[in-house]
């Protein structure tokens, strides 16, 4: 794990240097006082390794990386992920494994080129080596951009045809959105290590909370804007809170007399709107308990 | 109580400000907790359901002071899709702790994007205060036009004040209450994704508040979170709020869960009545909760 080793090692660096020149002040304390230099590192890296963590590995597929820094954007939280609940076992930009291991959760990104063998495989493998596959993100969950990829483009002018990931393999968990939020990513893997490792009373909660996520990879592979016509407004549902206006990451979706207008012209097919519509799903058990969940994410993101 | 939610604890409340009840809608709770909220740094904006391009056709807005709070003071009963700026404010108003009033349903969306937040980056910290009011149902803008329009036989532009309350929905003019109708007739007028809605109160809300089950004037809150307890006492303590007892007033608690049971169980059954179970050559409409 090169990279993120040093990364680690440069955060938790720059900070002794910080504090090392904090006490090391000339001038503030009389000189005969002695300065007790206080040890930066109290104890050893990894003294007590946990031994339960889950295993995460970040595949990579046609995508923009987007998703990844995404991950990666929750900062000193992604920290505390990979020190207390999971270990990163495979990831190519920040891990230096090359053959897809054995792995609790697959974080697969981007859709699969089906032109392309190594493609090919690697999703089958990933499949093959994950207990739980999570499509992260709109390519791999619904195709996002690579929809309207139709080849011709340098340097792989014959790359062109690409699909969802669920339309190759059986997919346990979607993340929709583009990007998927570094709050939402977070969520699912602390629920995914509260479902491998924690005791039942836990297990129940990550299976709730999982639920619906699981049931969008149950549904399908194709999203679009639409879907708040076809599935909300055509259904009776709409309540017209404005969610997926918010949402919408190329603000296809405005509010107009109350109701959601799409420009379908600009949808990417994310998913995101769908999904965060309180009328796609919305379960009282989770929501209802929003207050303990949120204090429970808070509680175990302490680093 | 099991329609009215978890609550640690209900009051009978005015606000404590003059100008605030000069023009709200009953207690004025909602603008007195947000301008508190906003002197005191509780919040630093609140998404609101400020006037719009017509009258009485809400638009939501983003109050950073308690002059623009005080623009968007009274009901509207026609939607405002408050969730709309949720992301915006974070971004382009720079907020970071945002307060947001709601109709139930909003709330729920406002917990849904915290616990879910597909698309809602770096928000879900950031929801400081979430007021819900109480509500029976919501119009599209054009059945209230409607309604008031033809039913009501009053201008829009001369409207005053719109009110519902026993049983009825009343138009206020200059001159006073101007018509009144019973509610049955509006009905029709409802926006449909109402019936399916399982919440009267806002039990996901910090704290919520209606005019149902305390005398005029007044408002009936429901402290739930925290961070609403926290909030609520405060401006209570601060003078901004006038809080007594719920004990002994009338209409009271009672009413509210009357109402709640009501619309509740209409509701579920209307959700029932959806899957088609005595239709089997009817497909099932889709069911949202799980």
């Amino acid at each position: 794990m090169g990279l993120l080793d040093k990364l680690k090692g440069l955060l938790f660096g720059n900070e002794t240097v910080r504090e090392g020149k904090q006490d090391a002040k000339p001038g503030v304390k009389p000189a005969d006082t002695k300065v007790e230099q206080k040890p930066i590192i109290t104890k050893p890296k990894e003294e007590k390794p946990v031994a339960d963590k889950i295993t995460v590995g970040h595949v990579h597929m046609s995508g923009c990386t987007g998703c990844l820094v995404s991950l990666a954007d929750n900062y000193e939280g992604l920290l505390t992920i990979l020190d207390k609940y999971a270990d990163l076992v495979y990831c190519l930009t920040l891990a230096d494994v090359r053959k897809i291991p054995k792995m609790d959760v697959a974080l697969v990104e981007g859709s699969v080129c089906i032109n392309d063998e190594c493609s090919m495989e690697e999703i089958l493998e990933t499949r093959e080596n994950a207990t739980i596959v999570v499509a992260l993100g709109g390519c791999a969950c619904y195709g996002n951009t690579t929809r309207f990829c139709r080849g011709g483009q340098q340097n792989q002018p014959q790359h062109e045809g690409f699909l969802p990931i669920g339309d190759l393999i059986k997919v346990d968990v979607y993340i929709p959105g583009c990007a998927p939020t570094p709050q939402q990513i977070r969520n699912v893997c602390l629920m995914a290590y509260l479902l491998l490792k924690g005791n039942d009373e836990q297990k129940a909660l990550a299976t709730a909370y999982l639920t619906p996520l699981m049931n969008l990879a149950a549904a399908g592979t194709e999203a679009c804007g639409c879907d708040l016509m076809t599935e909300v407004i055509n259904q009776g549902l709409c309540c017209g809170c404005g969610s997926c206006a918010a949402v919408c990451p190329v603000r296809a979706v405005t509010m107009q007399f109350g109701k959601p207008q799409i420009e379908r012209d600009l949808c990417i097919k994310c998913g995101a709107c769908y999904a965060q519509c309180p009328r796609s799903f919305f379960s009282f058990d989770v929501c209802g308990q929003y207050e303990s969940i949120t204090n429970l994410i808070g509680e175990v993101m302490k680093p | 109580m099991e329609y009215l939610g978890q609550y640690k604890a209900v009051y009978k409340a005015k606000s404590g400000c003059e100008d605030i009840l000069a023009k709200s809608q009953d207690g004025g709770i909602v603008t007195s907790m947000f301008a508190y909220a906003l002197e005191t740094g509780i919040i630093d904006g609140a998404i609101v359901a400020g006037p719009g391009s017509e009258p009485y056709k809400p638009e939501p807005m983003i109050a950073t002071t308690v002059e623009e709070l005080f623009e968007a003071r009274g009901t509207k009963y026609s939607i405002s899709p408050n969730l709309a700026l949720i992301k915006e404010a974070t971004r382009s108003y720079g907020l970071d702790k945002i307060g947001i009033v709601g109709t139930p349903c909003q709330i729920q969306a406002v917990r849904k994007g915290q616990l879910y937040p597909i698309g809602l980056r770096d928000v879900p910290d950031k929801i400081a205060l979430a007021i819900g009011i109480f509500c029976m149902e919501n119009f599209p803008y054009q059945g209230l036009f409607q309604m008031v329009e033809d039913h009501c036989a009053t201008k829009i532009d001369n409207v005053t004040k719109m009110d519902i309350g026993k049983g009825k929905f009343s138009v206020y003019t200059e001159r006073g209450v101007n018509s009144q109708i019973p509610l049955k007739v509006t009905h029709k007028y409802e926006q449909p994704g109402c019936h399916v809605c399982l919440d009267y109160v806002s039990n996901m809300a910090d704290i919520s508040t209606g005019s149902v089950g305390t005398p005029d004037g007044w408002s009936t809150v429901f402290v739930r979170s925290a961070a609403g307890e926290a909030a609520f006492n405060k401006a209570v303590e601060a003078g901004w709020i006038i809080a007594e007892s719920m004990d002994g007033v009338k209409p009271g608690l009672e009413l509210v869960e009357k109402l709640a049971t009501e619309k509740i169980t209409k509701n579920q059954a209307y959700l029932e009545h959806r899957l088609h179970k005595d239709h089997p050559a009817l497909k099932p409409l889709r069911n949202p909760y799980i």
